[in-house]
């Protein structure tokens, strides 16, 4: 049976050409109509709605800082009230880590990885399309709760006793806690989908000193989020059961303590920092080999940077209790830890900077966000070895100091790389380039703007001005300042208009693109931009750390996947070298349809424990439908 | 009070830094705590200043150097690449030289510190939403007494607080005298510091607390030894009776509006435990937790409606009549 069903299949190695290149689009593209689009499994359609979404909240969350800068332009104004105050910060926080940072990342990552490492897919395709729809559905459900008043307001850490029902008897850290729940699903799935990815769906011939830095990068942030995510889930869904049924996981009357829930928190949360801050740097890599007309020195330095920050950042999470009252030489320890995650982070920037020192800069958009960064990063990283000296702590925990520092490090070192990244593979994404002029616009009103906002907080932290208040007397001389950071944020505000004016005019009037229109070295850059559904007409061999550079003008391939159905190609680990040929699964509706069976039973349950009842047999239903025996064939040596 | 500014921060000194509330900057130590952990700061800012501007002329010349004449990208320079790996390993280690030094720094920073004086004047307190109760303990119960939302202390002696919480987390933060720590449900901290000279500093909850967290401050009055006998003899009494007909009417109004049943007044009837003790109002600073001075006008404006001054607090709005507000105002002005 098999040995017919062989004989009867069209290789790719049979076809040449556009009867190739149509053969596949019509087995790998995206049904057409509406049903179709939500049928999607294409890792580009998920992955260009993933980074759309994530950056509409990224809009949103900003909108909400500027809301908050007006509050604080001055003393005693009266914009915000206290509640909606706290909602906003809370909101602001909670949609930039969950909503924005971590997503947009794993986005870029969605569409990106299986492009560079050279497959048609990426792994586990319909878990992809569920980890969008779960991350849509919650970070709508925290949103719409806002516009209902029921948005969180009890910080984007949620302190417990503060977040337990005795102190907060509302809805809205429920709201908070399950939007994490529904957020860490989604960054759980991605993760394990970049992980196969990396490890089983490479190139062949790209063995692991071949893998470009952007993946290496995202490689280690999957990893960090399976270990990391896992502590903030039982965290949330502990408070949750604490506020529901009465568990007494953090109430210190019945022998629970809330400062469990500082460590499970933090163990995420410090982590989170580097989930955030690693694939930044991929992208640093990348846009800096393409600009500095070089490889990056020390590939394998910069590697295992990456691995030896991602360790590193598990053993910290203690510098967020540093006025918790640990004991001493606990606290100095973790001083200690804290301040060596400065040498894997030194080493890169090393690296980067002799990378700049060889090359030919070309200065375009890109490469100007990526000096950004690391004019910003480094100051960032720097007053972060300030703020893990427990004393120094001590004074500048809680304040504006903090707040400015891990502005510093979030926006310098993810945000200013992912706009450049923006600007760098909008091109690839969409065939069209972005706009040279206001690209140069964006980034100057940003890196004015960025720290015009940020720096003058580091005073206002030294001169005593606490985070997460609502407003200050005129007495205390934190005005001017505050003025001063407002017009900042206005500025960098600014800068972001001017990226959304760019992205919706390039969009329509772009110059087009081409495949590769940086010279880049890539294999994202080796097929059509947009890319086909199918990514690549064949699949290539990889023989060089920078394969388009090495030979651009012909890059060898390897044939003998099925033209019939989707097929990817699975290689070793270690060496890439070729295994099985694999079928990849078909469009289908049912992770749709499982997303929201379990979004019912995710609200259900924040309302009634029998929601664990109810809301579980349409789950059952929906992952029998979706895992039901489709008939494909046995996957074949 | 004039400013003592460091050198180095000559460019903030157009910033007046001293507000009529109280000092409370970091940068502006009057205590030995704060004057030590400003030390390491400016250590620690020293270093990172050093760092960064060697990192900018390293970045600026990279950007600027045009060394490489070949155009394809991986005709790469040999012996550059090797002195490059060399120049990234050196760097790293002195990288690792640093933070290993700037942690044995901060670490002999902390012990000095944290260090603790076995015979520190003791005082508890206990963080509440939103204001902070003072209880000063003494092994004789009548030498112990309990203020809110202003602690006195002798300058030159060390202070031993004693942390606490009645609900929710707060930190107890006065940045003139040393840096902050947790008051955390369920848990006892404790910190101590000495201030140097006499002053008012302020204070302020620095860890979210809900609703008006922004509205819970504190003050601290570092007073000579001897006027902070005199004060403390002074608290330990009970409260002064009223002299005049004004103030006996307020004392009666003060129960039968209902103030009584939240706060004490050691010495009459007034024996409620919800909100702060009112023995000594008349001779603080402020009122609501640091957020009016205690003025006739402003204490006026805080009874008449809690709500419009600090929205959310505990304190319920009561209808009084302007005759009953008056008479309480004058009441509670006696209480010195």
């Amino acid at each position: 049976m098999t040995v017919m069903a062989e004989e009867r299949e069209l290789r790719d190695d049979a076809l040449n050409g556009l009867e190739l290149s149509t053969r596949l689009d019509r087995i790998w593209r995206t049904p057409p109509g509406l049903l179709g689009a939500l049928m999607s499994v294409d890792h580009k359609v998920v992955g260009r709605r993933y980074i759309v979404t994530a950056f509409t909240f990224l809009l949103l969350g900003g909108i909400l800082a500027i809301l908050m800068r007006i509050q604080l332009a001055g003393p005693e104004k009266t914009f915000l009230s206290a509640d909606k105050y706290n909602q906003i910060f809370t909101m602001h926080g909670s949609t930039m880590m969950f909503l924005f940072a971590v997503p947009v990342m794993e986005a870029f990552a969605v569409y990106l990885v299986p492009l560079m490492v050279g497959t048609r897919s990426i792994a586990f395709p319909r878990l992809n399309a569920f980890s969008y729809w779960m991350f849509l559905f919650g970070g709508c459900f925290l949103w719409i709760s806002f516009a209902l008043n029921v948005g969180p307001d009890v910080g984007w850490f949620a302190y417990v006793p503060l977040s337990s029902l005795q102190y907060t008897p509302t809805k809205r850290p429920d709201v908070w806690a399950q939007m994490i729940t529904f957020t860490e699903v989604a960054a759980l799935a991605v993760a394990v989908e970049i992980v196969v990815t990396v490890f089983k769906l490479r190139a062949p011939g790209m063995t692991l000193d071949r893998i470009p830095l952007f993946v290496w990068a995202m490689l280690v942030t999957s990893f960090l989020v399976m270990f990391a995510m896992p502590s903030i889930m039982v965290a949330s869904t502990s408070l949750i059961l604490d506020r529901l049924v009465s568990t007494r996981f953090y109430d210190s009357s019945s022998g629970g303590h809330p400062l469990l829930w500082q460590h499970l928190f933090w163990f995420f949360g410090h982590p989170e920092v580097y989930i955030i801050f690693i694939p930044g740097t991929g992208m640093v890599s990348a846009i800096l080999a393409t600009f500095a007309r070089r490889p990056v020195i020390g590939y394998p330095v910069v590697i295992l940077s990456l691995i030896a920050t991602g360790f590193l950042s598990f053993g910290l999470w203690v510098h967020h209790m540093f006025v918790t009252g640990l004991p001493q030489l606990g606290a100095g320890l973790f001083t200690a830890s804290s301040m060596l995650i400065a040498v894997p982070s030194g080493l890169q920037i090393f690296c980067w900077l002799a990378t700049l020192w060889d090359g030919r800069p070309v200065y375009r958009t890109p490469l100007l966000f990526v000096v950004g960064f690391i004019v910003i990063f480094v100051l960032g990283g720097l007053s972060g070895v300030m703020v893990a000296s427990v004393p120094i702590d001590t004074q500048v925990h809680d304040t504006y100091f903090v707040v400015a520092h891990f502005h510093y490090v979030l926006i310098g070192g993810a945000v200013f790389p992912l706009i450049g990244a923006v600007y760098y593979w909008f091109p690839k994404i969409t065939g069209r380039m972005l706009s040279e002029r206001l690209g140069r616009w964006n980034f100057w009103l940003a890196f004015v703007g960025f720290n015009v906002a940020f720096f003058p907080m580091h005073i206002l932290g030294l001169i005593g001005m606490p985070r997460r208040v609502y407003t200050y007397t005129p007495e205390m001389d934190w005005a001017h300042l505050n003025l001063l950071s407002s017009a900042g944020a206005a500025i960098f505000a600014i800068s972001f208009a001017l990226l959304l004016v760019n992205v919706l005019m390039s969009l329509r009037a772009g110059t087009l693109a081409g495949d590769n229109p940086w010279d880049a070295s890539t294999l994202e850059w080796a097929t059509s931009s947009p890319p086909p559904p199918q990514n690549f007409d064949r699949i290539p061999v990889v023989k060089h750390r920078d394969p388009l550079w090495l030979d651009s003008a012909s890059l060898p391939v390897v044939a003998g996947l099925s033209v019939e159905r989707r097929e990817v190609l699975l290689t070793s680990l270690a060496e890439a070298e070729p295994q099985i040929r694999e079928a990849s699964p078909e469009p289908s509706i049912w992770p749709l349809l499982t997303a929201i069976a379990t979004t019912v039973f995710f609200i259900g349950s924040i309302f009634t424990p029998w929601a664990v009842l109810w809301g579980t047999p349409p789950m059952a239903v929906t992952l029998i439908g979706w895992f039901w025996p489709g008939g494909s064939k046995e996957d074949e040596q | 009070m004039p400013v003592r500014m460091r050198t180095a921060l000559v460019p903030f000194a157009a910033l007046p830094l001293v507000a009529c509330a109280g000092q409370q900057s970091a940068l502006d130590p009057q205590g030995l705590q704060s004057t030590q952990i400003l030390n390491i700061l400016f250590i620690f800012l020293g270093v990172a200043a050093i760092v960064w501007i060697a990192a900018m002329i390293v970045l600026a010349v990279g950007m600027l150097r045009r060394n490489r004449t070949a155009d394809q990208p991986l005709a790469l320079h040999q012996p550059f690449e090797r002195t490059a790996g060399r120049v990234v390993f050196i760097l790293g280690l002195a990288t690792l030289v640093i933070v290993l030094g700037l942690s044995i720094v901060s670490y002999a920073g902390q012990r000095t510190v944290f260090a603790k004086d076995e015979h520190a004047l003791t005082l508890k307190i206990i963080g509440h939403q939103w204001w902070w109760e003072i209880r000063y303990e003494d092994d004789s119960p009548d030498k112990s007494f309990v203020t809110a939302n202003e602690i006195r202390i002798p300058t030159g002696q060390p202070v031993k607080v004693e942390l606490e919480s009645a609900d929710v987390i707060h930190s107890f933060w006065v940045p003139s005298l040393t840096g902050k720590m947790d008051l955390i449900t369920g848990q006892k901290n404790e910190l101590q510091f000495t201030a140097k000279t006499a002053g008012v500093y302020r204070g302020q909850c620095a860890e979210f607390c809900g609703l008006q967290h922004a509205h819970m401050a504190f003050a601290v009055l570092a007073l000579s030894p001897d006027e902070f006998g005199r004060w403390r003899d002074n608290e330990n009494r009970s409260a002064n009776s009223p002299t005049d007909q004004l103030g006996k009417q307020g004392e009666q109004q003060f129960r039968a509006r209902g103030c009584a049943l939240c706060h004490t007044v050691r010495g009459t009837l007034a024996g409620g435990q919800l909100g702060p003790d009112l023995t000594h109002i008349g001779s603080r600073t402020t009122v609501a937790a640091g957020t009016l001075p205690l003025t006739p006008a402003a204490l006026g404006a805080w009874i008449a409606d809690p709500q419009h001054v600090k929205p959310g607090n505990l304190m319920p709005k009561m209808p009084l009549q302007s005759n009953e507000l008056i008479a309480i105002l004058h009441y509670l002005e006696q209480l010195k």
